[in-house]
């Protein structure tokens, strides 16, 4: 049974459609890439998934479960929504940090206002995390004395505190400078060596091409591509991606 | 008169100055807060009708507010209540003969309008400030609350609040530092707040000099209030 299925999502804003209807699955433990051009749709399609935008049309089931249907959107109770969202987790392309917590308080909070367990097991898996996420020696620092690179590996631990079923990344190295992007990849590759199912919306083609089990390339708001990375990077059937593909090699 | 019998007269009436200053802090502060979240409301008649209360409150002079608040209930209930107040108080009550409890017994319905007028016109000023502090948290601290499955309560409460605070303390002071020079209006009404009682002196035993004495208790008490805003400032600057 996929982990995550999706069908015929479709989004307008006003008279813009964004998404026009989009389907596919993952697996447990799959890495998916979603690549494509600026407006492509690809942020639009995570914070779907995230319930920060609600889909018009199409339905998401995570676990066999039909958690979404854009028909009957309106019988969604707020409990329901936030029940729904903790099945995924996200990690902005802006960190989005608190800034007035220190980093350990930062991944407690959320654990600790949800009441998932003990303050001491709630800091014991957060204290884990920090450490997975190499930044034990900051875990008093808040966030203004991090570098954005740390800031977002915190962002990372904090959305992985909540074990969601599946972990969502919207250009997580896109704010950051060249030289840090490697330090966050590092910790999402090893992340998938931990069997997370995870989906990465991202400019970094090198990333998507080694590290996820799935590509989907989008342009204008419909999977243009979808397969094995060797599948739409070596042999990309339709002309948009060849297109994407070879100016990507270009600007290198 | 003696200088420490001028400053203990003068001191009087700026137990008046900061009883109006503390009452309109702790309605106003608190009061702000729902009129700021109407001006954000979502529900366009909830949101005008602030709109407009803000745009009168903060459009017409205090005083005349004081005039307004003083005046008008009587002339609606063809009645004066606030001097009523204090017309019952005086023959019903053992007032002494003088002394700051005298005083404050005779003026206590004449003060309650002005707490009430301070306390209105300072909580739409600050009502503002909460606005725009609020309106200034980007939109991604709301939604890093939302996909960690937070409630928009905890949101406010646990996330949004502290950030808020601390970008309307600066914009905050200068309210405040404002409201207790603001007190002196009171004497519109002939409450004998600190300057009503220079006056006083000046016209009763042709001393002129306590009237730009009482600049001292104004400048004591602000130089009191920008050490302890500034602490507070200074204790939120952990963080940006």
């Amino acid at each position: 049974m996929s982990v995550l299925e999706v069908k015929g999502i479709m989004k307008s804003f006003g008279k813009t459609e964004v998404l026009k209807g989009l389907d596919f699955s993952l697996e447990k433990g799959e890495v998916l890439s979603i690549i494509g051009s600026s407006g492509s749709g690809k942020t639009t399609l995570l914070r779907c998934l995230n319930f920060l935008e609600f889909a018009d049309k199409g339905t998401i089931s995570v676990n066999g479960k039909t958690i979404f249907d854009g028909d009957s959107l309106k019988k969604l109770t707020d409990n329901e929504i936030r029940e729904n969202r903790l099945h995924f987790g996200l990690v902005f392309q802006s960190f989005n940090l608190f800034p007035q917590y220190s980093v350990l308080e930062n991944i407690t909070l959320a654990p600790t206002l949800l009441n998932r367990g003990t303050a001491e097991e709630i800091k014991a898996e957060a204290m884990a995390l920090i450490e997975r996420v190499g930044l034990s020696d900051k875990v008093n620092n808040y966030p203004c004395e991090l570098s954005g690179g740390q800031q977002q590996r915190v962002a990372i631990a904090r959305a992985l505190a909540l074990k969601p079923d599946i972990l969502c990344f919207d250009e997580p190295t896109s704010a950051l400078d060249p030289e840090l992007t490697g330090e966050v990849l590092r910790v999402i590759r090893d992340l998938k060596d931990e069997d997370s199912t995870m989906i990465v919306v991202t400019h970094e083609m090198e990333f998507a091409r080694n590290v996820s089990d799935k590509v989907i390339f989008m342009a204008d708001g419909v999977i243009e591509e979808m397969g094995t990375p060797d599948e739409v990077f070596l042999n990309p059937k339709s002309d948009k991606t060849k297109n994407f593909l070879s100016k990507d090699i270009e600007k290198v | 008169m003696s200088f420490l019998e001028v400053t203990a007269f003068l001191a009087n009436g700026f137990v008046f100055s900061l009883i109006i200053f503390a009452v309109t802090l702790l309605c106003g502060v608190p009061l702000g807060l729902p009129i700021a979240f109407c001006s954000m409301s979502r529900y366009k008649p909830v949101k005008a009708v602030s709109k407009v209360i803000v745009w009168i409150v903060r459009g017409i002079p205090l005083m005349l507010q004081i005039f307004i608040i003083y005046y008008v209930p009587g002339l609606l209930f063809k009645t004066p209540i606030f001097s009523n107040i204090d017309r019952y108080i005086i023959s019903n009550f053992n007032i002494p003969d003088d002394g700051l409890v005298r005083m404050l017994l005779i003026n206590a319905g004449s003060l309650v309008s002005v707490l009430i007028a301070f306390s209105l016109n300072y909580a739409c000023y600050f009502s503002e400030i909460y606005r725009g502090g609020i309106e200034s948290i980007s939109k991604g601290q709301y939604e890093a609350g939302y996909v960690l499955g937070l409630t928009k309560s905890q949101i406010f409460r646990k996330i949004v609040l502290k950030q808020v605070i601390k970008r309307i303390v600066p914009p905050m002071s200068n309210e405040i530092i404002t409201l207790i020079k603001d007190t002196a209006l009171a004497n519109c009404i002939m409450i004998p707040e600190i300057i009503k009682q220079a006056k006083e002196l000046a016209a009763t035993k042709a001393m002129i000099w306590p009237l730009f004495y009482t600049g001292v208790f104004y400048l004591l008490f602000v130089g009191l209030l920008t050490i302890l805003l500034g602490r507070l400032e200074k204790k939120l600057s952990y963080f940006n």
